[in-house]
This record gives structure tokens, C-alpha cells and sequence, in this order.
């Protein structure tokens, strides 16, 4: 699909509503300021309360450091992670056939479901004689947040693939690794592209799951929202907000990384 | 049935079994342990009746807004121009993206004492924060996106022409809207609207920012299985958690059944 040609019928699109939609888009863009964009914005202003130079020395404290750095680092392993597994439970739950199958498929949505505090308790319960208050802690509490995020991402696109290409490749005498590498995984590249960067971004700010379980150790378990938490406790409210506001850039880099990546991938759609 | 295809499935499903299955499992074995009876004393204290009641309310007006908003922010993305539209699509993700903690700062920044709106709010009385509005506009935040992310997708394969029709031979606006529009896009805004109920009865970290912590006043279900546990009540805080398990198992079949639905729609 060229660009000319999708935008050829938007503009010759009087729609079926006339001006309402200038009017739904006044009223939801006024909605979405007064809840989002205006607490963001005080956010913003109140990290930059005592000049710039606060600023950088809230967020570059060692402790804020080492917090980011930990965070970073664990939602890149846990990101990974998922994009792997993501893209085999995906694979089982459309090519291949079992009982229970349908059970499993509705059980991947559950970490959406079920509350982040609970998903903590639940890990500390079982695990937590082992690993509570460790880094592997952390980990587990972000993987179980950010399971779904790859599987729903891949299953669509599985699922509409052609699987003529990959009859092809055998029938040219591909293995089956192969066929997987070349012809399958770059068709799934987009979807686990996108569904691992909602992972990323989730683990990045996640904050109910490891709140109970990581111990919240500075320098060691401590994440960037925990940290910011407990600089809000602790009456440092600026200090929360310069590194809130960091958190916040990371989130929206990859939101809008990922729109423009979708463009970038249907304009070199065959 | 190849060697592949089993250890591919057995992969898959015992990570499924040991991150989600057996964790969720657990809990539920340890809660009723003590007995049915003990589970239903410990749901059933004034606090625990009282975060029932308020997590409900919170839902019962964060997720109708939302519906609405949803519904018009869809319309207007698909239907209408929209200047920017990826930045302003960009900006509706923003709250599936940034941190609850975040969400609760912004709000405690902008309301509270020292906040931008600290005068007009001290002015007309209601308290916002450590009360059941801040706690509301926490949720609405971090539900924001849901039902507009679900019915995009649905009104952009729909296409307009019906509502074309409609239009030329005369309907007005809303019932082109009521007669048109929405029952095509009935599933997907179902969908949306369950996503947004699971989210906002099981919100933690915003709510917690905004709440206070005022036992038996602000406690939302969430927050009463921190503070259970927190006060080395595990008993008391599995029973809590499983009381939002099961929530969350209501969200997960309306999900599957919707779901299904509008793949046979």
C-alpha cells in the first residue's frame, strides 16, 4: 500500500457524521487533557520547581541511579524473555490442537485480570521462601505482568499468516528451522516487535506486583516506581516528580516509537 | 504428533503452569485452609464489607465515563480528521504505558496541598485527594484508554457506507449512531467495557498514592491486601486476594464469552 493511496479516501470522506466529529473530538480531547494531560503537566512543572539543576541532581543521585539502571536492565532480561516465550505459547495455541486448549488460551489474559497486588502475593506465596526480596523476585513478579502482552500481539498475525509460503519452503526441502527463520519469523517480526515494547514499557513502570515481593533494598531490588513511592512517603515530593518525569519520557519514547514503527511497517508492505 | 510439536507444547504450558497456574493455584489452597468459615468471617469485617462497596462504587463511575469518552475519541479517530492523529493516539495509549505511581504523583501534584488547583479546591470544600474523587480520577486515568483501543479497530473494518446510507435517506445523526454505529460495534465496546472493569476493580498503585490509607475509609479492596499483610494478617489478606481473584475470574469468562461472540458475530 502506497501513501497516496490511503490517504486518497480520508480526504474525500464527508462523513456519515458531518462536523459531529469535530465535536466528539473536542469533547474527547477535552476529556483526556483535564485527566491526563493536565496532572502529567503539573507533574512536569513541579520537577522542574527548583531549576534545572534539582532536577538533575534528584535524578542522578546514586541511589536514583542504580534504581533506573536495575529497572532498565530487569525489564530488557524480563522483555526478552516474553518475546520468546510469548511467541512459542502463541505458536502451540494456533498450530497445534490439545484438550484444555481453549482453558489455556482464556488463562493467558489473567495477568490482566487479576490484580497487580494480588499477582505479588500470589508469586510471594508460593516462591517467596526462595527468592523473596531477591532480584529473581523482581523477575518473576515482572514476567507474570507482562506475559499476555506478546502472545495477543503474535496469535492474530499466526493466525492469518498464509500457510502456503511455509508448504513451499518445505516442499523446496527446508528444515523446519529454516522455514521458521526465514519465512515465518519475519512475518511475526511487527507483532512481537510492538507487543514487546507494551511489555517493556509495563515492566518499566510496574509497581503493585513488586512492591511485596522484591524487598525494596536500595542498590540492590529497589525499582525506579518503588523509589519514587517511597520519595513521595517520605514527604520529597520534587524528588518524586523528577523521576517520575523520566519514567514518563521512557513511556511516551516508546509509545510513539511504536506508532511511527507501525507506519514505517505498512508503508513497506508489498 | 512429532517430537517438536510435544516438547513445544510442554514448554509452553509449564511456563504458563509455573508463572500463572500453580502461583494463583496456591493462594487459593492456602485461603481455604482454615476452613470456609474463617474465609467467610475475614471478607465479611465492616473494613472488608466497606472496600467491597467502595471499590465497586469507584468502578460503577470510572467505567461508564470512560465508555462514553471511548466511544466518541473512536469516532472522531476514525470517522472524522484528526490533526496528529499518531501523537494523539500516542497520548491515549500514555496511560497503559506510564506508571501507576506516576498516575498518583500527577494527581497528589495537581490536587493536593502545594498542588496547581490547591486554592480552587480548598475554596469549594470537596476534598479530592485522600477521599473518593481523587481515587476516582486515579482510575478513570489508568482506564482511559481501553474501550477507545477496542473500538477503533472494529469502526475502522466496518467502514461507513451503511452509515452513508443511513444518512442519505434521512436519519439524523444519533439515530444513524443508535441504529447503525453501535450495534455494529457492540462486542468490541462490550469488550473494552469488561477490560476497564477488571482494570478498575483491581487498580493498586494510583489508588494508593491518592488514597491516604484511612482504614475503612478510603481501603479499596487492593489496598486492604496490603494493609492485611502489611499488619502480618496473611490469612486475612489471601482471603481479601482471593475474593479479587475470583473478580478477576468473572472479567476473564465475560472476556472469553465476548470474545467468542463477536468472532461468530
Amino acid at each position: 500500500m502506497s501513501s497516496v493511496s490511503a490517504s486518497l479516501p480520508r480526504r474525500r470522506r464527508r462523513t456519515s457524521y458531518g462536523d459531529a466529529g469535530a465535536l466528539s473530538l473536542g469533547i474527547g480531547m477535552l476529556w483526556l487533557s483535564v485527566i491526563v494531560l493536565l496532572p502529567l503537566a503539573a507533574l512536569v512543572d513541579r520537577s522542574l520547581q527548583d531549576g534545572l539543576s534539582a532536577f538533575w541532581s534528584a535524578v542522578s543521585s546514586r541511589q536514583a541511579v542504580a534504581a533506573f539502571r536495575f529497572t532498565f536492565l530487569i525489564a530488557l532480561v524480563v522483555t526478552a524473555i516474553n518475546a520468546v516465550m510469548g511467541t512459542v505459547i502463541a505458536w502451540v495455541l494456533v498450530r497445534d490442537n490439545f484438550w484444555g486448549k481453549r482453558a489455556v488460551n482464556a488463562l493467558i489474559d489473567l495477568p490482566f485480570a487479576l490484580p497487580t497486588i494480588v499477582a505479588g502475593l500470589t508469586l510471594l506465596a508460593l516462591y517467596g521462601s526462595a527468592i523473596a526480596f531477591t532480584k529473581w523476585a523482581v523477575l518473576l513478579a515482572m514476567l507474570f505482568v507482562t506475559l499476555p502482552f506478546v502472545v495477543r500481539a503474535v496469535q492474530p498475525v499466526l493466525l492469518e499468516l498464509d500457510r502456503e509460503m511455509e508448504q513451499a519452503a518445505y516442499s523446496l526441502g527446508a528444515a523446519h528451522w529454516t522455514t521458521f527463520r526465514r519465512i515465518v519469523f519475519p512475518n511475526l517480526t511487527p507483532a512481537i516487535v510492538s507487543g514487546a515494547a507494551l511489555a517493556f514499557a509495563r515492566a518499566v513502570g510496574e509497581f503493585g506486583a513488586v512492591i511485596l515481593i522484591s524487598g525494596n533494598k536500595p542498590f540492590d531490588t529497589q525499582v525506579s516506581s518503588v523509589y519514587a513511592f517511597q520519595q513521595i512517603e517520605s514527604g520529597n515530593a520534587t524528588g518524586a516528580a523528577a523521576v517520575s518525569v523520566v519514567l514518563l519520557l521512557l513511556s511516551l519514547a516508546v509509545l510513539i516509537g511504536l506508532r511511527y514503527a507501525e507506519r514505517w511497517g505498512t508503508h513497506h508492505d508489498a | 504428533m512429532t517430537l517438536r510439536r510435544l516438547s513445544l507444547r510442554t514448554l509452553a504450558l509449564a511456563y504458563l503452569g509455573a508463572v500463572l497456574v500453580v502461583p494463583v493455584g496456591f493462594v487459593l489452597y492456602k485461603t481455604f485452609k482454615p476452613g470456609l468459615s474463617e474465609v467467610w468471617h475475614s471478607v465479611t469485617t465492616p473494613d472488608a464489607v466497606h472496600a467491597f462497596w467502595l471499590t465497586l462504587q469507584i468502578a460503577a463511575i470510572a467505567v461508564p465515563l470512560n465508555t462514553v469518552f471511548g466511544v466518541l475519541m473512536a469516532l472522531a479517530l476514525v470517522r472524522g480528521r484528526v490533526p496528529c492523529r499518531r501523537f494523539v493516539e500516542a497520548l491515549i495509549d500514555l496511560p497503559f504505558a506510564v506508571s501507576p505511581v506516576v498516575v498518583g504523583l500527577s494527581l497528589y501534584l495537581l490536587y493536593g496541598r502545594t498542588g496547581w488547583f490547591a486554592g480552587p479546591v480548598a475554596d469549594t470544600g470537596v476534598q479530592i485527594l485522600f477521599s473518593m474523587p481523587g481515587m476516582v480520577l486515579a482510575t478513570i486515568f489508568v482506564t482511559l484508554p481501553f474501550v477507545v483501543r477496542e473500538v477503533v479497530p472494529v469502526l475502522r473494518e466496518l467502514g461507513d457506507e451503511q452509515e452513508q446510507a443511513a444518512a442519505t435517506l434521512g436519519a439524523s445523526r444519533w439515530q444513524t449512531f443508535l441504529r447503525i454505529t453501535l450495534p455494529s460495534i457492540r462486542w468490541g465496546l462490550l469488550y473494552g467495557v469488561v477490560l476497564s472493569t477488571a482494570r478498575a476493580l483491581g487498580e493498586f498503585g494510583a489508588v494508593s498514592v491518592v488514597s491516604g490509607h484511612i482504614a475503612g475509609q478510603t481501603d479499596t479492596l487492593t489496598l486492604l491486601v496490603e494493609n492485611r499483610f502489611q499488619n502480618f494478617d496473611l490469612a486475612g489478606a489471601y482471603a481479601a486476594s482471593t475474593l479479587l481473584a475470583l473478580m478477576a475470574v468473572v472479567s476473564l469468562a465475560a472476556m472469553t464469552l465476548v470474545n467468542r461472540r463477536e468472532e461468530t458475530a
